[in-house]
């Protein structure tokens, strides 16, 4: 009851018309920051960070919210419209949206990700608000041997994405992986794999560099050998009884959302992982459960609710350590830790005493930033369903025009733009020889987490590997993980063994 | 595409090699107490690439993959074509930022592409070339402050932060 | 036909470009009153978003919006890559008209790096003394639930682990590597060092006690001090900070010990004299802020604002200083 009574002074303070405005203006920013290739919630939350001094911490605080929560929204807009993830979050959503654009079916994608998302929002919402307090001592619990566990689970639901030429997919993932090395060894401070000494490559790899450049330029590149010239993008449109329709087709999709949803949220809580793996880990177990996972990855709506509703729900659920303990559980929320600094709020276990207003108030605001951004996002599905109408020849150098400023933006590096141009090229080579290059994607993204917490965990542990497999929260994982890796594998075998007989 | 196929996987190899040779920079062996070295992860990832190109190039002989038994070529005369053209194009582009900015790139190559490549008319030409990077620059420069360089027309911009920022 | 309308074109575009390159230098070289920043100035910063100097350049910035101190905006980039390396490299690289408009936030790698990289071709001293703001303190942090409650208890416990007692630490041959190497060559320990990214997670490590002990920043470790998670048990300062009255100093416990890590705006190597004389201004103006006053109190910073020749001795003695650390440290030859 308390809670109750807590969240509903909460709303009071989001209803003040200034709040209020701030909420639809940040979703509405965010929803176009997060639509474009090369900028997610990070570039937003920390490019509008100083011009939140004008109005009261609590409003500040409920306007990044708001941009950040926009920005979730908006990454799937990119994924399913240009094929090119707009952050790392929604790499996942590629994978079955882009290829329902291409059958004409962007409207139900972009509807079943808007839908997706709002309900992993709610759900996640939900439980922050009821278990808060709770939840963030299981975050406290996660060391690195804990987190190193759960990078393998996320590639263990991975294995088998696709192609089925074996070697090459080993070698897309390993090359992703390797160029996720690049820049500095944390463990020994030494920098590592500067290609020809160029400063550039200090900084690593960034994931948007290679992704843009995969699915920006090499795809581009591809779509127009194959199109010959002919190509004519999209013959969605829209409707109010369509709108309806495809989102009562989202509710149809409950267990992928459900898998989304509790996944997202549990995985944003632990620091260091964020929303990434867990709507990676959405689609992978969709994928495993689903009646037929062969329509995976061919436009299947359910591998488009479960990363939507994953990157939505640890949106949310990243927020939790970073108010109740003051340890960021992603990016942005690091910047947003930075801002609360600023207007003087200590984030961490007193905040929920000491400042209640606040910490409803965005708890509240969060559950009205999920509805606008719902709502303004389903309104503009005309808009971008009318840019894809758009001739090929002018949609085209539109696409390299946004890859380059998206390459560019993140680092403000042209090195990166370079790298980015050398990677489409490769890529579009490599592809016309059936390499598949989803894997080297997901492999940069989880690297850089993935490396320093084994090498972490070995360091602790004196160079003994049994600490993956002794701790209570770690063994588990670790377990599953390796069962789910070496699947594909021992089928294999018993394929080899009975085709002779 | 049979001989596209071998050509890729031995310069696949070859980079796989290099990427062993600069991993080898720091230790990857298995230092004692500590774990693995600084420059095991990818020094053992780049052998399995060399593993899996050898891999490869085992399937190429046996002739067991698609790319490995077509005899069409890898690139006909429609794909090099555009290849040049497009990603020249693009490759220009970015060499262009370095001396005319983002802002000047961006406008030369969308004349080049919407006039040249896609035959449309000046009437849908200029607007384009020209109203994108004004877009552009409103939003990235004005709206979200992120500064895109502006090469030798730097001088030119002065007047504008004036005004806009 | 084409061809001709082609080049018309070209010509008519290549004479408006012409045309508005002269007035614009016309007009950029008439105003010469004083120097001011023309084009939105560069703010690097040398370490990755979200952490300590991230949050001081990011509220730096927001002072001189809210004051209007500045007719053209501060925008931070982040350059993190090879512990800074990548951003001295990039502002020693500036010249001209840039090199005005680039500056940066360093901390305790603007010396360490160069001596470690050598290769890099950067001299620390050669970059342009804008303003130290503040030296940042460091504590000895261990978790309550270990029970101890000073330094003595301290070394027993860490004695008795040996090996392994984990002092998790922001990066290797940092200044929290540099802390526990003089922790373990002055009570004889052999403390284990675990290098995380950035000082939150450190926080984190220690809060759910996956490490035994810190040497955090105040402001890193603060919420969980708040929450009485941490206890302090000794500060790396000269006198007793207010906000940690419990904890006494090194010097207080008889070794000779204070370590700071300094919180300074540079500019590029290359800056003008009137350049420099403007960020100066700047920046004193930002230190006198009651905002930043504030925040140096509330974070438990110490030092006063220093700039130019005192800023370039300061460097000078902490450069030296750095070099004879990491030889003793092994990180460098001497």
């Amino acid at each position: 009851m308390e809670i109750l009574s807590h969240l509903a002074g909460g709303f009071l303070v989001v209803f003040d018309p200034l709040n209020l405005g701030l909420v639809i203006l940040g979703v509405t920013v965010g929803l176009f920051i997060g639509a474009m290739p090369g900028l997610g919630s990070v570039n937003g939350v920390a490019i509008l960070l100083p011009m939140t001094f004008l109005v009261p911490p609590t409003s500040a605080m409920i306007f990044l919210a708001a941009i950040y929560y926009g920005a979730m929204y908006g990454g799937a807009i990119s994924s399913i419209m240009l094929g090119i993830p707009g952050a790392s979050t929604a790499v996942a959503t590629t994978f079955d949206g882009r290829p329902l654009a291409l059958k004409g079916q962007a409207d139900k994608a972009l509807i079943v990700a808007a839908g997706a998302s709002f309900i992993g929002g709610t759900i996640s919402i939900a439980l922050f608000t009821g278990f808060a307090p709770l939840l963030a001592h299981v975050a406290l619990d996660f060391g690195d041997p804990e987190i190193f566990a759960l990078m393998l689970l996320a590639f263990a639901t991975f294995v088998g994405l696709s192609g089925d030429d074996v070697p090459k997919t080993i070698f897309s993932i390993c090359i992703g992986l390797v160029f996720s090395a690049v820049g500095l060894d944390i463990m020994s401070g030494e920098p590592r794999l500067i290609f020809m000494d160029i400063s550039g490559f200090m900084h690593g790899i960034n994931f948007l560099v290679l992704a843009i450049g995969v699915y920006g330029i090499g795809e581009m590149l591809w779509t127009i050998e194959i199109s010959r010239g002919e190509t004519q993008m999209s013959k969605a449109t829209i409707t109010l009884p369509g709108i309806l329709a495809h989102l009562l087709g989202t509710l149809k999709l409950w267990k992928s959302w459900t898998i989304g949803s509790l996944l997202g949220f549990f995985v944003g809580i632990l620091p260091a992982a964020g929303a990434t793996p867990g709507s990676l880990m959405a689609y992978g177990i969709t994928k495993m459960t689903a009646k037929d996972p062969r329509a995976f990855g061919k436009g299947e709506a359910a591998g488009v609710a479960a990363p939507e509703s994953a990157n939505n729900a640890a949106s949310t659920g990243s927020m939790l350590p970073m108010l109740t303990l003051g340890i960021p559980g992603s990016p942005t929320t690091a910047i947003l830790l930075g801002g609360m600094v600023i207007w003087g709020l200590i984030p961490g276990p007193m905040l929920f005493v000491e400042q209640t207003e606040f910490v409803w108030g965005l708890i509240a605001s969060l559950y009205a930033a999920n509805l606008f951004a719902f709502l303004i996002n389903i309104g503009f599905v005309p808009a971008f369903l009318w840019m894809l109408k758009m001739p090929f020849t002018i949609l085209a150098p539109t696409i390299f025009v946004l890859s380059l400023i998206g390459g560019y933006a993140p680092d403000e590096n042209m090195h990166d733009v370079w790298l980015m141009l050398i990677f489409g090229v490769g890529a579009y080579l490599l592809r016309k020889l059936d390499y598949p290059m989803a894997p080297a994607v997901l492999a940069i993204v989880l690297g850089p987490i993935a490396e320093p917490k084994m090498r972490q965990s070995l360091l602790i542990s004196g160079g003994d590997i049994t600490i993956f497999f002794t701790r209570p929260i770690a063994g588990p994982i670790t377990v599953i993980a390796i069962a789910l890796l070496l699947l594909p594998l021992i089928q294999l075998i018993w394929r080899t063994i009975r085709k002779p007989a | 595409m049979r001989r596209a196929e071998l050509v890729a996987a031995v310069l696949m190899a070859a980079f796989s090699g290099y990427l062993m040779w600069k991993s080898a920079e720091l230790p990857f062996g298995w230092v004692p107490d500590e774990g693995p070295g600084g420059g095991a992860f990818p020094f053992w990832l780049s052998a399995i690439m060399l593993v899996c190109c050898v891999w490869i190039m085992v399937n190429w002989y046996l002739r067991k993959t698609p790319p490995s038994q077509s005899e069409e070529p890898f690139m006909d005369d429609y794909a090099r074509r555009m290849f040049f053209l497009v990603g020249g194009g693009v490759f220009g582009m970015i060499g262009l930022v370095h001396i005319v900015g983002m802002y000047g790139a961006i406008a030369l190559f969308l004349l080049y592409y919407v006039r040249f490549l896609g035959r449309h008319s000046w009437r849908t030409t200029i607007p384009i070339a020209v109203g994108a990077p004004v877009a552009a620059f409103f939003f990235f420069d004005v709206a979200l402050r992120i500064v895109l360089p502006k090469g030798y027309l730097e001088p030119l911009f002065i007047p504008l932060y004036r005004i806009f920022l | 036909m084409r061809t001709l309308t082609n080049r018309i074109f070209v010509c008519c575009a290549a004479a408006v470009i012409g045309v508005a390159f002269m007035t614009a230098s016309a007009v950029t070289s008439g105003a010469y009153a004083a120097w001011e920043p023309n084009k939105p100035v560069e703010f690097v910063i040398m370490a990755g978003k979200g952490g300590g100097a991230d949050k001081m350049a990011r509220l730096m910035q927001s002072i001189v919006e809210k004051h209007k101190m500045s007719p053209m905006p501060l925008l931070p980039v982040n350059k993190p890559g090879g512990s800074g390396a990548e951003a001295l490299v990039h502002l020693n690289g500036k010249k001209g008209a840039d090199a005005d408009h680039t500056i940066m936030v360093t901390l305790n790698s603007f010396y360490t790096t160069p001596l470690r990289q050598p290769g890099l071709g950067v001299d620390s001293l050669t970059f342009a003394p804008i303003a130290r703001m503040a030296e940042d303190t460091f504590l000895l942090w261990v978790h309550k639930e270990s029970g101890i409650t000073d330094v003595d208890g301290f070394v027993a416990a860490a004695k008795a682990k040996g090996n392994n007692w984990i002092m998790a630490g922001t990066g290797k041959a940092s200044e929290d590597n540099l802390l526990t190497d003089f922790l373990n060559a002055a009570y004889g320990l052999n403390i284990k060092y675990v290098p995380y990214k950035g000082g939150g997670t450190v926080a984190k490590q220690l809060a759910g006690q996956h490490a035994n002990s810190t040497v955090n920043n105040p402001s890193e470790a603060e919420g969980f001090y708040k929450a009485g998670t941490v206890v302090a048990l000794a500060a790396f300062t000269d006198k007793r900070l207010p906000a940690f009255p419990e904890a006494p100093t090194f010097k207080e416990l008889g070794k000779d010990f204070e370590y700071y890590m300094q919180r300074s705006v540079v500019g590029a190597p290359k800056m003008s004299a009137e350049a420099l004389a403007y960020y100066q201004g700047l920046f004193k103006a930002v230190f006198e802020s009651a905002e930043w006053q504030k925040y140096r109190t509330d974070k438990s910073l110490r030092g006063d604002l220093i700039s130019g020749d005192a800023m370039k001795a300061y460097w000078q003695e902490n450069n030296e200083r750095h070099r004879q650390m990491l030889i003793k440290m092994g990180a460098i030859k001497g």
